[in-house]
């Protein structure tokens, strides 16, 4: 078993309205910066410990599926690295 | 009979819903998750609140919880479920219902009355109501804007599993008159059995004279209608 750390990053799927992203876009341009969008995502560090990268992927990737995205409104992308 | 009102660390209408009931002389006991769905049971509220502190989602810890394994075998069974505000989002968030309810366009809380249009009038829900009726009803939630890809939002319509639309006084739904930002001014829908449905805005809130409107009354009164053989 080989020590791995998986980061799930759960974001809205392109096209859903952000409302909270599109209220911090307008905080930081009340703060005087210019940009021209902003989009925030939920990133989850998953330490656990697997046989291979690929098997700790495939953990990773159902607990995205079934509890930490919710397909209706996100996408998701995993990177696994050992630790 | 007996409703079962499933109550969830959180849930905060579980009360509200059950002194309604008992407004309408409908049956009702409150049931703790954890004690799971007493087979009596011949109806099923999810009930307004914050259940699991709406940790992830709004509902998706609940929607997880070893109860609503119970509850969807159940409502496939066709038992009615009324998901009410938290849980129409635990009704979504389980795949009881389609689609999902997210921050509202407004990204703040809004607590306030609206007015629905009535979509259908032949199911359990909306029996007391005609077609095009227009509620009052009160909404209290900060995610509660209904979001589902167009395509199967089309395939919904077309089924005519849309329940309740926010509309104006006059039963036009209205961008002005839609309070979150729901596609189509989605309020509430209906699951793959008609006995199943959630809507964000409050019945139980709407039930009580003494309290307001009692608009809301139609709505409870689909858990009094129930199949005997549940």
């Amino acid at each position: 078993m080989t020590a791995y750390t998986a980061t799930v990053t759960v974001r809205l799927k392109h096209g859903v309205l952000d409302p909270e992203a599109e209220t911090t876009k307008q905080a930081l341009e009340r703060l005087g910066f210019e940009l021209d969008s902003l989009r925030s995502a939920d990133r989850f560090e998953i330490d656990l410990e697997a046989d291979s990268s690929g098997a700790a992927r495939e953990r990773a990737d159902e607990m995205a599926e079934r509890l930490l995205a919710n397909p209706t409104i996100h996408d998701y992308d995993v990177e696994v690295d050992e630790r | 009979m007996t409703v079962s009102i499933i109550r969830f660390g959180g849930s905060n209408c579980d009360r509200d819903a059950e002194r309604a009931l008992a407004h309408l002389d409908i049956d009702a006991d409150i049931v703790w998750h954890e004690d799971g769905l007493p087979a009596e049971t011949t109806g099923i509220v999810l009930p307004g609140g914050f259940s699991y502190g709406d940790y992830l989602r709004a509902g998706a810890m609940a929607a997880r919880s070893p109860i609503m394994a119970d509850v969807r075998e159940a409502a496939a069974d066709g038992t009615p479920v009324l998901g009410v505000c938290n849980g129409a989002q635990v009704g979504c968030e389980s795949g009881l219902t389609d689609g999902a309810f997210t921050t509202n366009e407004s990204a703040r809380f809004q607590c306030e009355h609206v007015y629905l249009r009535v979509e259908r009038d032949d199911t359990l829900w909306t029996a007391a109501y005609d077609e095009g009726d227009v509620i009052e009803i009160p909404i209290a939630h900060g995610e509660g804007r209904y979001e589902i890809s167009e395509e199967r939002l089309a395939e919904l319509e077309d089924d005519d599993r849309v329940l309740f639309r926010y509309c104006d006084e006059d039963g036009e739904p209205s961008a002005e008159a839609n309070p979150n930002g729901s596609k189509h001014n989605v309020a509430g829908i209906l699951g793959d059995r008609e006995t199943v449905a959630v809507l964000m805005p409050h019945p139980e809130r709407a039930t009580l004279p003494a309290v307001g409107p009692t608009d809301g009354q139609g709505i409870l009164r689909g858990l009094e209608s129930t199949d005997s053989s549940h």
